[in-house]
């Protein structure tokens, strides 16, 4: 034991000599990535919103005939709806609370006195947002398929929905940021989760727009949840480009988003 | 490797000080935290700040480390301005905040190899936890930490990247005495290292035993500054307590001329402090006559010894005695 700790004595004395610098940028910004994605997979909170909530209201609603959802099988209505869900709870939800206990905890703080850039930062935490989308989007596929879910997939057909999935995240992502950047971080908990529940309900996801007042459609349909949701149902069905309206409504959303993001994020 | 390091070193400002605080005011709304402050800590050196909480400790190094901007002053760390150079700054420069920092989520083991790969050249992460007894918690989450644990680690984070300074911000704060002397031991192995070492504490044994460079800190301003010899003067005392209340007036009839008794505290917990006034303060003949009037009165005193004036000593006479919250 002496003599273990008298030889890790000799070796340290050179192992603080100042060496300073920093890694290489790309480095950096895979081990935060690594590091986020760990966090979100290891968050059973999170995991209920971004996976279990999920797959239950895909598996519930195709197998029981409560919801009129137009011609056709119910899947073919809900898989899309819950994929643009699945989107919004990890891009919007999960980053918005895990941001806003992170600014919170002082991690955001801490992070800033590394080598690692806010730039770098805010590219790692996308990173893992759409690491833990693509899992999510394997098991929704998967369970739909089962469900007798056919969609058309033809190369466009998904380059287009992939097209749709990046804008919505990157709009939510700014959202997120907005939020978990200025409230207080349990203010941003229950809000984050507030607009979880309404847009599920409101948005176009599991309930057609269509059983809306007539009056409330076209506000719907102005907000990126229904926008995302709707342009996947016609890309995946059609393979047809999206409409120009879900994508400038999501374009506009990831402007506006990210400026005020942009203008109001506050790191501490 | 380290060769390589050391002429990448040369080529960069080795002149001025590792951090040159001038005249630095921070205010809060209507609350002035700092308040003209100015010291220099030296490369390579333990320079610690020591003062009571609310001092102004933490918002200087905060500035410093360029998470605050001046209100007015100047500050100079490694001869760069810590929130213009922040770029250059950051991968020179270790940082140990109070508390927190760390996602509740993330493992011990795991947050100190995301920080380590950060860095160009870092120590080996499995090399600090064994060295700061992190191994048994490399696995468990930040929140289940021990208060000293998370201190330990916080501690290791700020120096895995081989900087050439490192802020500690209260580093043996709640720790228990074993990790107390670990973080020690570590500390003054970078000083030995090479490695400057800015450190906020209200420890004065702390100070004392680690620091080449003691700045003394009160309502935002230095009240004192220098090596703790210089502030601890080397006047002496002899001090005893004993369990009987004594009789100081008939003590101090019995001692040579100009030599005092003075009782500090009530109780049995009392004790008490004689001086001559000559510049030594406590020679062989106060020792001698103390000892023969206790002889000559049947007192025993307890715990008798001759003693430099502590720098806590010094400390109270500069901060005042009065609690602070």
């Amino acid at each position: 034991m002496t003599e273990q700790a008298t030889v890790t004595t000799d070796t340290a004395q050179s192992v603080f000599t100042p060496a300073p610098g920093a890694a290489p940028a790309h480095r950096m910004v895979l081990a935060q990535a690594g590091m986020e994605l760990r966090i979100m997979l290891r968050n059973g909170e999170q995991l209920l919103l971004t996976m279990v909530i999920p797959l239950l209201l895909l598996v519930g609603f195709s197998a029981t005939p409560v919801l009129d959802l137009g011609p056709g099988p119910r899947v073919d209505f809900l898989a899309p709806g819950v994929l643009a869900l699945a989107v919004l709870s990890t891009a919007f939800t999960g980053q918005a609370i895990g941001t806003g206990f992170e600014r919170r905890y002082g991690v955001l703080k801490r992070l800033g006195a590394t080598p690692l850039p806010r730039v770098g930062l805010l590219a790692a935490k996308t990173l893992a947002v759409l690491a833990v989308q693509a899992l999510q989007a394997v098991l929704i596929c998967a369970t739909a398929a089962a469900l007798g879910w056919r969609p058309e997939l033809s190369p466009a057909g998904v380059a287009y929905a992939v097209l749709l999935v990046l804008l919505a995240t990157a709009a939510f992502s700014a959202l997120a940021l907005l939020m978990a950047g200025t409230l207080r971080a349990e203010a941003t908990l229950a809000a984050a989760n507030l607009v979880y529940v309404v847009l599920l309900g409101a948005g176009g996801v599991v309930f057609p727009v269509e059983l809306l007042p007539e009056a409330a459609q076209s506000a719907v349909g102005a907000l990126p949840i229904t926008a995302l949701a709707e342009g996947l149902r016609s890309v995946l069905a059609e393979g047809a480009p999206p409409a120009l309206a879900p994508v400038a409504v999501l374009a506009v959303w990831a402007a506006a988003g990210a400026a005020l993001a942009g203008r109001f994020f506050r790191w501490e | 490797m380290r060769g390589c390091a050391g002429a990448a070193l040369d080529s960069v400002d080795m002149e001025s000080p590792a951090v040159e605080v001038v005249d630095l005011v921070k205010r809060y709304g209507p609350t002035t935290a700092v308040a003209g402050l100015s010291f220099s800590a030296a490369r390579g050196a333990v320079t610690a700040l020591l003062g009571p909480n609310g001092a102004g400790k933490t918002s200087t190094v905060e500035t410093c480390e360029g998470f605050r901007r001046p209100d007015s002053g100047r500050v100079r760390v490694l001869g760069l301005d810590p929130v213009a150079d922040a770029a250059a700054l950051k991968p020179r420069v270790g940082v140990m905040p109070q508390s927190g920092g760390v996602p509740t989520g993330a493992r011990a083991g795991e947050w100190l190899r995301l920080v380590a790969a950060f860095h160009a050249r870092p120590v080996p992460p499995d090399l600090l936890l064994e060295r700061l007894g992190l191994v048994s918690a490399a696995a468990t989450p930040f929140r289940r930490l021990s208060g000293g644990q998370q201190q330990r680690l916080s501690l290791a984070a700020a120096v895995v990247g081989r900087p050439e300074l490192v802020f500690l911000d209260e580093p043996t704060a709640g720790l228990d005495p074993q990790a107390r002397r670990a973080t020690w031991d570590l500390i003054a192995e970078l000083r030995r290292s090479g490695v400057g070492v800015v450190l906020t504490t209200h420890h004065m044994d702390e100070a004392e035993h680690l620091a080449d460079h003691v700045v003394i800190i009160d309502h935002g301003r230095v009240v004192a500054q220098g090596g703790v010899a210089e502030l601890t003067d080397s006047r002496q005392e002899l001090v005893f307590t004993c369990a009987a209340p004594l009789d100081t007036a008939a003590l101090a009839a019995a001692l040579p001329p100009g030599a005092a008794v003075e009782r500090r505290g009530t109780g049995p917990a009392a004790e008490y402090a004689v001086a001559g006034d000559t510049p030594e303060g406590a020679g062989p003949e106060i020792v001698a006559a103390v000892s023969t009037w206790c002889a000559a009165n049947g007192v025993r005193p307890e715990g008798l010894r001759v003693r430099r004036r502590g720098l806590e000593d010094v400390f109270l006479e500069l901060t005042g005695r009065e609690l602070r919250d």
